[in-house]
């Protein structure tokens, strides 16, 4: 009875790795779903500071980015003096005023009491510096600012 | 001539090529932080009004650059400012404010509308410092507006705002806004940042 010849061995069959590209593609559209292209390339070090009474950041079309922090290692020759950067390069707080305008420039008239600056400023920085950029801010009348900050605890030992 | 059946394609590599672009977007992404403490600054142009603030209604808190707390003169540790300053919001002394539970102290703030808390700090203290202290001074200022929210509509404040900013909430949303407004007006935030 050919028929009802037992297997030989007790093998298991293989695995069928039919399904394996559905998976790696399912992973793959997340994750350009998710995706947000970095607009600046950052020059300085930038841990933001922990806290928890945080706000939502809702039009991400209307917000400037003011960052500021130490040189990160690759950009040594500028000193350890905390510094800013606006776009891609470093600045000078005098540099702020024109960098608001140029962004007030490039959007539309009605939005313009809507923008909104955000300083991502690195923990490690002093208050001189922000205390500069935020006069720099009153004067050119950019009074909206939200202090960009992750998410945590403020007393623990991060 | 027999038609001849097409070939099928390999798709055998297929997932190579879907791990190659997979493996590209894991190494690109980065998961942007766009949550933050929202401030308004004063405008440029001081007024010619003088606007004369009795000291009792204002609540110092200083920073210096060894980042230590001065409070109302005294010093301070991070984790002790919520609380005072809840008490110094709260307090209710000249009686006005019906809901408030504060102490109706008189050489503390009058009531939640006047009173208001200076933040100074010195050009050395840390940023890091800075936004703790901030970030308690809002708690504050929190814990009041979900202590009213829950005794006037029975859920907290900060549940009511997520409500708001929800899309997806289905609800009245100009009712809504109308009560978030109500507890702003009750405890509003007047929080300054001097330089």
């Amino acid at each position: 009875m050919a028929k009802f010849n037992k297997k030989k061995g007790g093998e298991l069959p293989a695995i069928s790795t039919a399904s394996l590209p559905d998976i790696v593609f399912m992973l793959l559209f997340f994750f350009m779903v998710a995706t947000v292209m970095r607009e600046n390339t950052l020059m300085i070090k930038n841990s933001l500071p922990y806290a928890d009474q945080v706000e939502k950041l809702d039009k991400k079309d209307l917000v400037m980015y003011i960052y500021a922090g130490k040189p990160s290692d690759a950009y040594k020759q500028y000193g350890t003096e905390a510094r800013i950067q606006l776009n891609d390069k470093f600045a000078g707080v005098e540099d702020i005023a024109a960098f608001i305008a140029q962004e007030r420039a490039s959007k539309r008239e009605e939005l313009i009491p809507f923008l909104t600056t955000a300083l991502k400023v690195d923990s490690e920085a002093n208050m001189g510096l922000i205390g500069d950029i935020k006069q720099e801010l009153r004067k050119v009348n950019a009074l909206k600012i939200n202090y960009t900050t992750r998410k945590g605890n403020v007393f623990d030992k991060h | 001539m027999a038609k001849r059946a097409a070939p099928e394609v390999n798709a055998g590599s297929m997932a190579d090529i879907a791990f190659l672009l997979l493996i590209f977007f894991l190494v690109t992404t980065t998961i942007e932080t766009d949550t933050g403490i929202n401030r308004k600054l004063p405008p440029m142009e001081d007024s010619d009004e003088d606007v004369i603030i009795k000291q009792k209604n204002i609540f110092t808190v200083l920073l210096n650059g060894k980042d230590q707390l001065l409070v109302e003169d005294e010093l301070m540790e991070l984790k002790d400012i919520r609380k005072a300053a809840v008490e110094f919001l709260d307090n209710g002394g000249d009686g006005t404010c019906n809901y408030c539970r504060g102490k109706k102290d008189p050489s503390s703030s009058d009531n939640p509308d006047k009173a208001i808390i200076s933040l100074k700090n010195e050009r050395e203290t840390s940023y890091k410092m800075y936004i703790s202290v901030q970030n308690e001074l809002v708690a504050a200022y929190n814990e009041l507006r979900n202590r009213r929210a829950q005794q006037l509509y029975g859920r907290s404040f900060i549940e009511m705002q997520a409500d708001f900013d929800n899309v997806n909430w289905v609800g009245n949303k100009e009712k809504l806004k109308e009560q978030l407004e109500e507890i702003k007006i009750e405890y509003p935030q007047k929080l300054s940042e001097v330089q």
